[in-house]
């Protein structure tokens, strides 16, 4: 991961209810464009959030975003992170399978949000929480 | 006191001396711009920094250009570099507008008054970081300008033709990397929305090889245009790259491949209600 | 909760998705939208998607849950208006709403519908 350098202060979010994971993905979506993020990242990007969000409500029993506008040389970019303090993921790598789908029927989506974003580290233990952060930076 | 800058010192200067070293400003720097600026212009860039300039000597007690308090001055000399860069001026020209101001009032200071001198060293930092941070902020200024004009010339070179009513087309020469997949991919979709098309012909004729990354953005393009509700027709498809697809075993799988243009639009028209007829000598 | 209408156009069911759409809201809709095809007998069902910035791989499994639903109800089910950054997001992430008919507009998916271009009908 590079070493991105922040640009103001942070937003945070807390996601506890349906409607905040939809207030998340506004949130990034007016982050995307003040670092000047083309249509399609910019789609990318609060897709990838939304499913994060979702995960730390359904799967973390609720916890908060942390959306920041970052900067690495000329480069502009956003960041965002969520955190829980759930059931934390128990097998990594199998999480960030494709299709990997827990008991619910609700898959993970961890890889597909992957996928659309530059920069990603999940950081989880069983019993300790989860904390997965992305940046998409502007091209 | 060497190693700052008087606020007050500066600001007493700039007022006492403005149209001294305005002109001497002036004309130095547009000795260099060799006339592509009018004097007029620069008079007015050069009085907008020296104001800049006054006001922050009058808030602060010593000037330092990389404080918070410096933010409007850093904001002046960013507008300065980057409108150098956007209009060609090199490096040096740019920096030279910010190095001139030294001499410029060099040219006021009583040189035999000790305290003077000892502010004007101070006040020769600051020139100094401010042109090393002019220079920098031209620097990406530019870098910035050449990828949007690496970008528009990558949009430039994929048009998408409307070849029917509902019928469109991306003609694609030369070879597909990423970027430029990716451009394709949005310019014809968004085309696709544009012209309520429903059909697009993906001709490859000018594609001199085809490989697995190739043939992914390719694959991504019709599977994107299908969700969307529309379907691709992939043309142009030469001897050799048929092989080249069979022995890489890349599955087209019921996407419809032409080796003609000319076929895959009559396949077009058909799926989209009109039909082909040749007349005969009767008929015309 | 925003409940989404659903208004009933001769022998289908339309279907305006304009807000920003929240896991409630599309589960209510699938409920919904179930007992009007059933009260209605409607055979055909047009979901317009035009004003979605963006479909997650939970809306994604919404649109083929309510396909799948349909289709046992003897309704045929057709997404219209996909904007080109949601379909190139839907294919990075991998997601092909296996089921789900789509066409560009609703004037298309009508005629997708009511038989008349039924070639033209792309079915991914």
């Amino acid at each position: 991961m590079s070493s991105p350098t922040p640009v103001g202060e942070p937003e945070v979010q807390t996601i506890r209810l349906d409607q905040d994971v939809v207030r998340v993905r506004q949130l990034v979506r007016t982050h995307a464009v003040a670092a000047r993020l083309s249509l399609v990242e910019q789609t990318k990007l609060v897709t990838a959030a939304s499913e994060l969000a979702r995960n730390t409500l359904v799967h973390g029993g609720g916890g908060r975003a942390e959306i920041q506008l970052v900067m690495n040389g000329p480069r502009r970019g956003v960041q965002a992170s969520f955190t829980d303090e759930g059931p934390g993921i128990a097998d990594l790598d199998l999480a960030l399978t494709d299709g990997y789908t827990t008991a619910g029927g609700l898959g993970l989506g961890l890889s597909g949000a992957r996928r659309l974003v530059d920069e990603f580290a999940l950081d989880s233990k069983p019993g300790t929480g989860t904390r997965v952060t992305v940046v998409k930076w502007a091209r | 006191m060497l190693n700052a800058t008087s606020g007050r010192w500066l600001t007493d200067v700039l007022r006492a001396h403005e149209e001294q070293i305005v002109a001497a400003w002036v004309e130095k720097v547009s000795a260099t711009l060799r006339g592509r600026l009018t004097t007029a212009e620069l008079d007015r860039q050069v009085r907008e920094l020296l104001a800049t300039l006054s006001k922050l000597g009058a808030e602060v007690d010593e000037v330092d250009l990389s404080a918070p308090t410096a933010a409007e001055l850093r904001g002046v000399l960013a507008d300065l570099s980057r409108a150098r860069a956007r209009s060609g001026f090199s490096s040096t020209e740019t920096a030279v507008s910010v190095f001139a101001l030294k001499d410029a009032v060099l040219a006021v200071i009583d040189l035999n008054d000790g305290d003077a001198v000892r502010d004007y060293l101070g006040f020769s930092r600051l020139t100094d970081q401010m042109g090393l941070f002019t220079f920098e902020t031209y620097a990406a200024a530019r870098e910035e300008l050449i990828t949007d004009q690496a970008h528009q010339l990558l949009e430039l070179s994929t048009p998408v033709v409307k070849l029917w009513e509902g019928v469109l087309a991306v003609p694609l020469v030369g070879t597909l990397d990423s970027a430029r997949a990716q451009v394709v991919m949005e310019k014809l979709l968004q085309a696709l929305v544009d012209t309520g098309s429903a059909y697009a012909i993906i001709d490859i004729t000018g594609v001199p090889a085809v490989d697995t990354q190739v043939a992914q953005h390719v694959l991504k393009t019709v599977v994107a245009a299908r969700l969307m509700g529309a379907e691709c027709v992939i043309s142009g498809i030469r001897p050799q790259i048929a092989q080249t697809i069979v022995a890489l075993g890349i599955e087209f799988g019921d996407i419809s491949t032409k080796a003609s243009l000319a076929d895959a639009l009559v396949l077009a028209m058909r799926a989209s209600g009109s039909d082909v007829v040749r007349r005969t000598a009767k008929d015309s | 909760m925003e409940r989404i209408p659903v208004l009933k156009l001769k022998d289908l069911l339309l279907v305006s998705i304009q807000v920003d759409l929240e896991d409630q809201s599309a589960i209510q809709l699938q409920e919904d939208l179930a007992e009007r095809i059933v009260d209605t007998g409607a055979h055909g069902v047009i979901i317009d998607i035009t004003a979605l910035e963006i479909v997650d791989s939970f809306i994604g499994r919404m649109l083929s849950s309510i396909a799948s639903i349909s289709k046992v109800l003897d309704a045929r089910t057709v997404v219209v208006g996909m904007r080109p950054a949601v379909a190139i997001t839907l294919v990075e992430l991998g997601l092909s709403l296996p089921g789900v008919r789509t066409a560009l507009d609703v004037e298309r998916g009508i005629e997708l519908l009511t038989g008349m271009g039924d070639e033209e009908g792309a079915a991914t």
